[in-house]
C-alpha cells in the first residue's frame, strides 16, 4: 500500500516535472506533431521539417498566452 | 591494435559522447551538480549492468524506440526551459541582478532529481548508442578490444573537455544560461525523437547543429516579440474623451 503510493506520487512528480511543466498545451502540442510526423514519414513524405515547425508553433503560441495573462 | 576499427569506433562514439558531456555540463550548470553527477554514475552504472548481460546481443536493442522516449521527453521539458528562459530574459534582461533567485526557484538546498534524471537518460541513452557502436564495429572486423579502447579514449578526451569548460560556461548568467540550455535540450529531443520515427534529417548528425542555431536564434528573436508585446501592453490605451478633444 505504502509502495502504491509513493510510486503514484512519484508518477506525479514526475509527469508534471518533465511533462506538464507551466503550460500542458505545448506537450499536448508536440505529441500531435509527432504523431503527424509518424504518419507522414509512414506514407513517404519527408518529415523532417515538421517537428521544427512544430517546435516554434508551439512555443510562440504559449509565450503569447503567459504574456496575456500577466496583463 | 587494429587502427581502422580504432579510428572509425573514436569518430563515431565521439558524436554520442559529445551529446552526452554537453546534456551533463548543461544541467550541472543550470541545477545542481550534486544531482547531475549522481545521474551520470547511476546512468553508467546500468549501462555496465546492460553490457555485462546483454554482451553481443546490444546490438539488438530497440534503438529506434529508446530514441523516440527519451527524444519526446526531452523536448518537451527543453521547451519549458527555453519558455522560461524567453519569458525572464525578455522581462529581466540578459545580465544578472533583479529575477536571478527565480531561475534557482525549483532547485532548493536539497538533492535535485530533475537533474538527475536528465543526466541519467542522457547517459543512459548516449551511453548504450556508444556501446552499441563498440559491439557493430568491433565484431564486423573481430576486434572488440580496439573498439572499446577507442570508446573509452573518445570518453576521457571529451569528459576532460567538458570538465574544462564548465568553469567558462557557469560565467554566463543563469537566465541567459537557462535560455540557451533550453535551446540545448530542445534541438537534442527534436533529433533523437526524429531519428525515433525514423525521419531522414538533411545532413544527418550535423542537422544538430543546424537545429540548434535556428533554436537559439528564434529564441533571441522570441525575446524581442516578447518585449514587444509586454510594452504594448503596458501602453494606455486612449480615451474615447480624449481622442474627441484632439479632433
Amino acid at each position: 500500500m505504502i509502495l502504491w503510493r509513493l510510486t503514484k506520487v512519484a508518477l506525479k512528480w514526475w509527469v508534471v516535472t518533465f511533462v506538464i511543466g507551466d503550460d500542458w498545451r505545448v506537450a499536448a502540442r508536440i505529441a500531435v506533431a509527432l504523431l503527424a510526423t509518424w504518419g507522414l514519414v509512414e506514407a513517404g513524405v519527408a518529415a523532417w521539417w515538421l517537428l521544427p515547425v512544430a517546435v516554434l508553433y508551439a512555443t510562440v503560441r504559449s509565450l503569447h498566452r503567459s504574456v496575456v495573462q500577466e496583463r | 591494435m587494429n587502427v581502422s576499427v580504432f579510428v572509425s569506433t573514436f569518430l563515431a562514439a565521439s558524436i554520442e559522447v559529445i551529446e552526452m558531456v554537453a546534456i551533463i555540463v548543461a544541467v550541472g550548470v543550470t541545477r545542481q551538480w550534486r544531482g547531475a553527477l549522481a545521474g551520470t554514475f547511476a546512468g553508467l552504472v546500468v549501462l555496465a549492468i546492460l553490457i555485462a548481460a546483454l554482451g553481443a546481443a546490444l546490438q539488438s536493442v530497440p534503438l529506434t524506440l529508446l530514441r523516440l522516449v527519451v527524444g519526446a521527453l526531452l523536448l518537451v521539458f527543453g521547451l519549458q526551459w527555453l519558455r522560461k528562459g524567453v519569458l525572464r530574459v525578455s522581462r529581466d534582461g540578459w545580465a544578472t541582478g533583479i529575477g536571478e533567485q527565480q531561475v534557482e526557484e525549483d532547485v532548493g538546498d536539497g538533492f535535485d532529481w530533475t537533474g538527475f534524471i536528465l543526466a541519467f537518460r542522457g547517459v543512459s541513452l548516449e551511453g548504450l548508442e556508444v556501446a552499441v557502436i563498440v559491439v557493430a564495429f568491433g565484431a564486423a572486423a573481430h576486434a572488440i578490444a580496439s573498439a572499446a579502447v577507442a570508446a573509452a579514449a573518445s570518453v576521457l578526451l571529451i569528459g576532460s573537455l567538458g570538465l574544462a569548460s564548465y568553469r567558462l560556461v557557469a560565467r554566463i548568467p543563469r537566465r541567459a544560461l537557462q535560455l540557451f540550455v533550453g535551446a540545448l535540450l530542445t534541438t537534442f529531443g527534436t533529433f533523437w525523437a526524429g531519428e525515433g520515427l525514423r525521419v531522414d534529417w538533411p545532413g544527418n548528425d550535423l542537422s544538430l547543429l543546424w537545429l540548434g542555431a535556428g533554436y537559439v536564434a528564434t529564441a533571441l528573436v522570441l525575446v524581442r516579440v516578447v518585449s514587444d508585446w509586454r510594452g504594448s501592453a503596458r501602453r494606455p490605451t486612449p480615451q474615447p474623451a480624449a481622442a474627441g478633444v484632439s479632433r
